[in-house]
């Protein structure tokens, strides 16, 4: 077969052309992946750090249900109960659109994971720290805030770069309720042009560069807050 | 209840739509298991081996699978497939999107597969790897019968965690329209006017599975664990 790229230059119907089209499908994914990034750290790390708390068992039950509840539903499915399920049981929810709806349930399913990693960060730092909080006389709530969570959110940098890129890669998913981003655009662009290939493969690069530089903004983040003298275990996980 | 209603389900709609989608579902999960770890620990002595012409290839593959989509890697195979390899599987051409879905899980899952073998075998202490050189064994011999059996005893739990996960992500063969357990579900739910009612109770579904597999990982990790 022959290569064709002067694909991405013809019209697609509306004016503007593939090349266009496909800027536009990456923008999109990384509105939604930005988007869900910071649902998922803020609701992941308060989950987190609620399953965590010394005299809370309802907090951490409630915590323990969250978790639970949204790892083990695949996502495409939760995408889909968001779409279609929340609207119809809560008629208010037909207003937001769908690309809103979309990045509560990416944003989610993600906090489930990096709750997890908050807890864990969390009871691996030396039982010492949290004694010396209460040592102080801090509240629990401050001893969270200037003793544990500080620590414990720098040595989950790496887990969370390798979630941040999950995430990033799971926004494809996305395409199911048509939002217009990068996958949607692969699968329709296919279908117009006929050049399958050549349409991948430029998806498939921005995706790769989308997660490359993903893990290039951590790594940079991590070098900037590490702690002194403070050596952290690699996690390796499974997961996408 | 919230304006829903499952009354709609009865054992002739489950047997007629639902079931062959659970049946594919649970054949992808396990055909790709074996297969993704098989290939997987291929991948992974490549990695190890410390010879370039098997290291590059295979790190290439694994870090080139890793970052990409799961959605894509499935359009790409589907997309790659020559229809005459369709043909040479008797029902190949009615089956398309569920041969192309096998193939890509074994593919993909093995690249994940891989790094967990890896880090099983890496994590086995130099200290058991001479221990086998001093008593005179030949590489093979040393994996066989010390490094493997102990590595994989460490990754069983991951292992499984990583079955669940691809478990969850065989609902993603909804891109190319492949017949599983959530198609079963929202055909049912479609023709009988009940869409919404159908996404609930896949996920309900969806749920009990995978959170009573991952209980019994739990379960068997403190079982298995080795006291060190």
């Amino acid at each position: 077969m022959t290569w064709d790229w002067q694909v991405f230059l013809n019209d697609d119907g509306s004016g503007r052309t593939y090349l266009q089209w496909m800027m536009d499908a990456w923008g999109w994914t990384l509105a939604v992946a930005g988007c869900s990034w910071v649902v998922a750290i803020l609701t992941g790390g308060l989950m987190g750090t609620l399953r965590t708390l010394p005299n809370s068992p309802w907090l951490v039950r409630l915590a323990s249900v969250w978790v639970e509840l949204f790892r083990n539903i695949p996502l495409l499915v939760q995408i889909f109960l968001w779409y279609f399920v929340v609207p119809k049981i809560f008629p208010v929810m037909q207003q937001v659109p769908s690309f809103v709806l979309v990045v509560f349930a990416l944003g989610f399913f993600t906090s489930a994971r990096i709750a997890e990693q908050v807890r864990a960060g969390v009871q691996a730092l030396p039982r010492g720290q949290r004694y010396a909080g209460m040592a102080m006389g801090f509240t629990t709530a401050q001893t969270y805030r200037y003793v544990i969570l500080p620590m414990a959110f720098r040595i989950i940098i790496p887990p969370l770069t390798s979630e941040s890129m999950n995430l990033l890669k799971n926004s494809s998913v996305a395409f199911a309720v048509s939002i217009a981003e990068l996958t949607m655009f692969a699968m329709q662009a296919q279908e117009e042009t006929s050049r399958g290939v050549e349409v991948y493969l430029a998806v498939t690069v921005l995706y790769a560069v989308s997660a490359f530089a993903v893990n290039r903004v951590m790594t940079f983040v991590e070098k900037k807050v590490q702690i002194p003298g403070f050596v952290v275990a690699g996690a390796t996980g499974g997961g996408h | 209840m919230f304006g829903l209603d499952m009354s709609f389900l009865n054992w002739e709609i489950i047997s007629k739509f639902v079931l062959k989608g659970f049946i594919f579902s649970i054949e992808l999960t396990v055909i790709a298991t074996i297969g993704g770890i098989i290939l997987g620990t291929v991948l992974a002595l490549m990695r190890l081996s410390g010879i370039k012409l098997l290291t590059i290839p295979a790190t290439f593959y694994v870090n080139g699978m890793r970052s990409v989509p799961l959605v894509m890697v499935i359009l790409w195979f589907y997309l790659l497939m020559p229809a005459a390899f369709f043909d040479l599987i008797p029902g190949g051409a009615n089956n398309r999107s569920e041969i192309s879905a096998i193939i890509t899980f074994i593919a993909f899952e093995a690249a994940y597969f891989s790094e967990i073998m890896r880090a099983g075998i890496q994590s086995i202490s130099r200290g058991q790897v001479n221990a086998g050189r001093a008593l005179g064994m030949t590489y093979a011999q040393n994996m066989r019968l010390i490094v493997l059996p102990q590595a994989f005893r460490n990754m069983v739990p991951i292992l499984l965690t990583q079955t669940i996960i691809l478990f969850q992500d065989t609902s993603l063969v909804y891109a190319i329209g492949a017949y599983d357990l959530l198609k079963g579900l929202t055909t049912a739910g479609k023709i009988y006017g009940r869409p919404e009612e159908a996404y609930l109770l896949a996920a309900v579904v969806y749920f009990v599975i995978c959170f009573g597999l991952s209980y019994i990982v739990k379960k068997l990790q403190n079982k298995i664990a080795i006291i060190r």
